[in-house]
């Protein structure tokens, strides 16, 4: 058994080794993805997220704040009344659906990607210090993780956020930073594992250095478990901004995002469904992506799993 | 023959939260110019503990060198290994002594390429820029009969075979011409053929670099083939120290008299069942007070029991920890 799995696995990566350019590799990575078509599919939509938030000013038909009083509360263009000139149709005010969600992906994606990665260096440099100094500057360290873990994370952040105010950076600040133990606690978790193994005693049994061994043997070894969760991560931040976005705690309610678009539509949900379906159609369509994509991550980056999903 | 390390009375302990493991309880040996000294035992005996505390690579705590010394031959005058100073160490590991583990897979790192892994020695010892140290590192690579080195340079450890990976295993514990290589068990996760072959290499590799290799193994067909000498260990002491052909022939100690008895031969009687020793190893977490073998041994008699035997000496190069006289068949 063990042979043949091994056969399959060099196989497959002697054809990635025999050019170890960017265009094979990429070819390799095409590969992968064909063959998990899950992978493939949670690709393409981020990449639709990421394109539509890029691209915001040349794909929006609209200009997200303008307000037409006259087309106001249209329905999507393929109910009667609806419009094609406005294909989800129009919020209370008249600003055209499509164009505030197209606008409403920078403030999530922004949120997201920085958020992560504030959370992921600083849980990264904490964790390391952690995981590889031990004894009480891990303790101390764990505790407090162990701490801000134990709290109910959403009351958490509503609670910060209700006293900072509101704004874009400060949204991103709290997520960064309410979000540090988490990466503190995998990437402890890798480097007590990777600081036992094998290669790290030969490289000690070789003569290297300290600082060698956190750069060349351990860091290159956690950027695989850190991707994939900063993935989910991100996802889960994109929730969370729009979350406190609805109770009017994240971006000012004058900037299209997709918590204060459902803020909105919530007082017509009954009448008006459209106003607050959309938006929550697009965290719905992000988080699925990005969960999708960050699963296929983890399988991809850890060669044994790899192996596994023929 | 010249001396190039001389380990004496090596006391190793593990404090741990269950007690004290007395891993290593006074082991002496030394080690000659060029020469092979194997070291045999069962799991558990303090095989790699001696090669590890040597080289400080036991994690400390829980793990605490409590006495002995370990005089290394260096080019400008003896050092002991035991009271080297952190840089000290370094310069030892890998430049003095080169260390070739038992499962390459884990010793290698997975996402780092062969060549770089054999690179990392090489500028950690000599000064050489990136290019000579690539250099040098493909001929090591071409040295220890990796094919097409300088295509393999850039693969990554699991796109080697077990074989090809032990080779560089070797390669790295050669890169910066040690004075001795510790071989800790590499032939273990190999099947026969391979073994056979990394044996041949690294027989070939000694006799042209001229190193001293400690070979640790718990294979007595392999010590026969490369083996000058054999440390026969037990229990954390050096029972028996024996020129290899004196030891087959003339074991004098009864644990490795049972080793012996107890190894499968060609042409034996089918359907016998293979000799066992009886018993199972001490606990360690017991200070030795007395011969450690004695509840296993089929000659034990009194003065085992009441202290722990000293290593007296049975022949020329030959030594033994056992009060029982194996020749004569009575105490000594």
């Amino acid at each position: 058994m063990a042979d043949t799995a091994d056969i399959k696995e060099t196989g497959l990566l002697v054809d990635q080794a025999a050019e170890t350019g960017f265009r094979s590799r990429l070819i390799y990575v095409g590969r992968l993805l064909w063959r998990d078509k899950t992978g493939l599919v949670g690709l393409i939509m981020f990449l639709i997220v990421v394109i539509s938030a890029v691209f915001a000013p040349v794909l929006a038909p609209y200009d997200p704040l303008r307000q037409d009083l006259r087309a106001a509360k249209q329905p999507p263009a393929w109910s009667e009344e609806g419009d094609i000139s406005h294909p989800l149709g129009t919020d209370n005010l008249g600003r055209d659906i499509l164009s505030r969600i197209i606008y409403g992906s920078r403030v999530s994606l922004t949120v997201g990607f920085f958020g992560v990665l504030i959370a992921c260096s600083l849980g990264l440099l904490i964790g390391l210090i952690a995981g590889y100094l031990g004894g009480r500057v891990d303790n101390v360290i764990m505790g407090l993780v162990n701490l801000i873990l134990a709290l109910p994370y959403l009351v958490f952040v509503v609670f910060i956020a209700a006293i900072l105010g509101q704004g874009l950076i400060i949204v991103i600040l709290i997520f960064g930073f309410t979000d540090i133990p988490i990466f503190v606690r995998i990437t402890r978790g890798e480097v007590l594992r990777i600081r036992e193994s094998g290669f790290v005693e030969a490289a000690l049994s070789i003569g290297s250095t300290r600082k060698r061994i956190i750069f060349n043997h351990i860091l290159p070894n956690l950027i695989g478990p850190l991707i994939t969760i900063a993935t989910f991560e991100m996802s889960a931040m994109i929730f969370y901004e729009a979350g406190l976005g609805f109770l009017g705690l994240s971006v000012p309610p004058s900037v299209p995002s997709w918590g204060n678009m459902l803020a909105t539509g919530r007082k017509y949900l009954t009448i008006y469904p459209w106003i607050a379906t959309f938006p929550g159609l697009a965290i719905v369509f992000t988080g699925l992506g990005m969960n999708l994509l960050g699963d296929w991550l983890r399988d991809v980056l850890d060669p044994r799993l790899r192996r596994m999903k023929k | 023959m010249s001396r190039i390390l001389t380990v004496k009375n090596l006391v190793t302990r593990f404090y741990t939260f269950d007690g004290v493991v007395h891993a290593l309880n006074g082991v002496s040996f030394h080690l000659d110019h060029g020469e092979t000294l194997a070291i045999v035992g069962e799991s558990g005996s303090g095989k790699s503990v001696t090669m590890m505390s040597l080289l400080h690579l036991l994690p400390m705590p829980p793990a605490r060198i409590e006495e002995g010394e370990a005089v290394f031959e260096d080019d400008d005058g003896p050092i002991d290994l035991l009271k080297l100073s952190k840089p000290e160490r370094r310069r030892v590991r890998g430049g003095k002594i080169g260390y070739i583990f038992q499962d390459a897979l884990s010793a290698l790192n997975p996402v780092m390429t062969v060549g770089r892994q054999v690179r990392e020695s090489i500028m950690e010892h000599l000064s050489l820029d990136q290019k000579a140290a690539r250099e040098r590192t493909i001929q090591l690579l071409e040295h220890v009969g990796i094919p097409g080195a300088k295509s393999r340079y850039g693969n990554y450890p699991h796109q080697f075979s077990g074989g090809m990976r032990q080779r560089v295993m070797i390669a790295v514990a050669i890169a910066c011409d040690p004075k001795i290589v510790i071989a800790d068990e590499p032939t273990t996760a190999l099947d026969v053929t391979v073994q056979a072959q990394i044996i041949e290499l690294t027989k070939r590799i000694q006799d042209e670099l001229g190193i001293s290799v400690i070979w640790i193994t718990h294979d007595l067909g392999v010590v026969a083939g490369i083996a000058d000498r054999v440390l026969v260990m037990y229990a954390g002491s050096a029972v028996e120290i024996s020129p290899v052909d004196r030891l087959y022939e003339h074991p004098q100690h009864p644990y490795t008299e049972g080793l012996l008895a107890a190894l499968p031969r060609v042409g034996a009687k089918r359907g016998k069942r293979l000799a066992s020793i009886k018993g199972s190893p001490p606990d360690l977490q017991e200070p030795p007070r007395h011969c450690q073998f004695a509840w296993r041994c089929p000659y034990n008699f009194d003065r085992c029991w009441a202290s722990a035997p000293p290593l007296f000496e049975v022949g020329e190069g030959h030594y033994t920890k056992c009060y029982y006289d194996m020749d004569q068949e009575r105490p000594r």
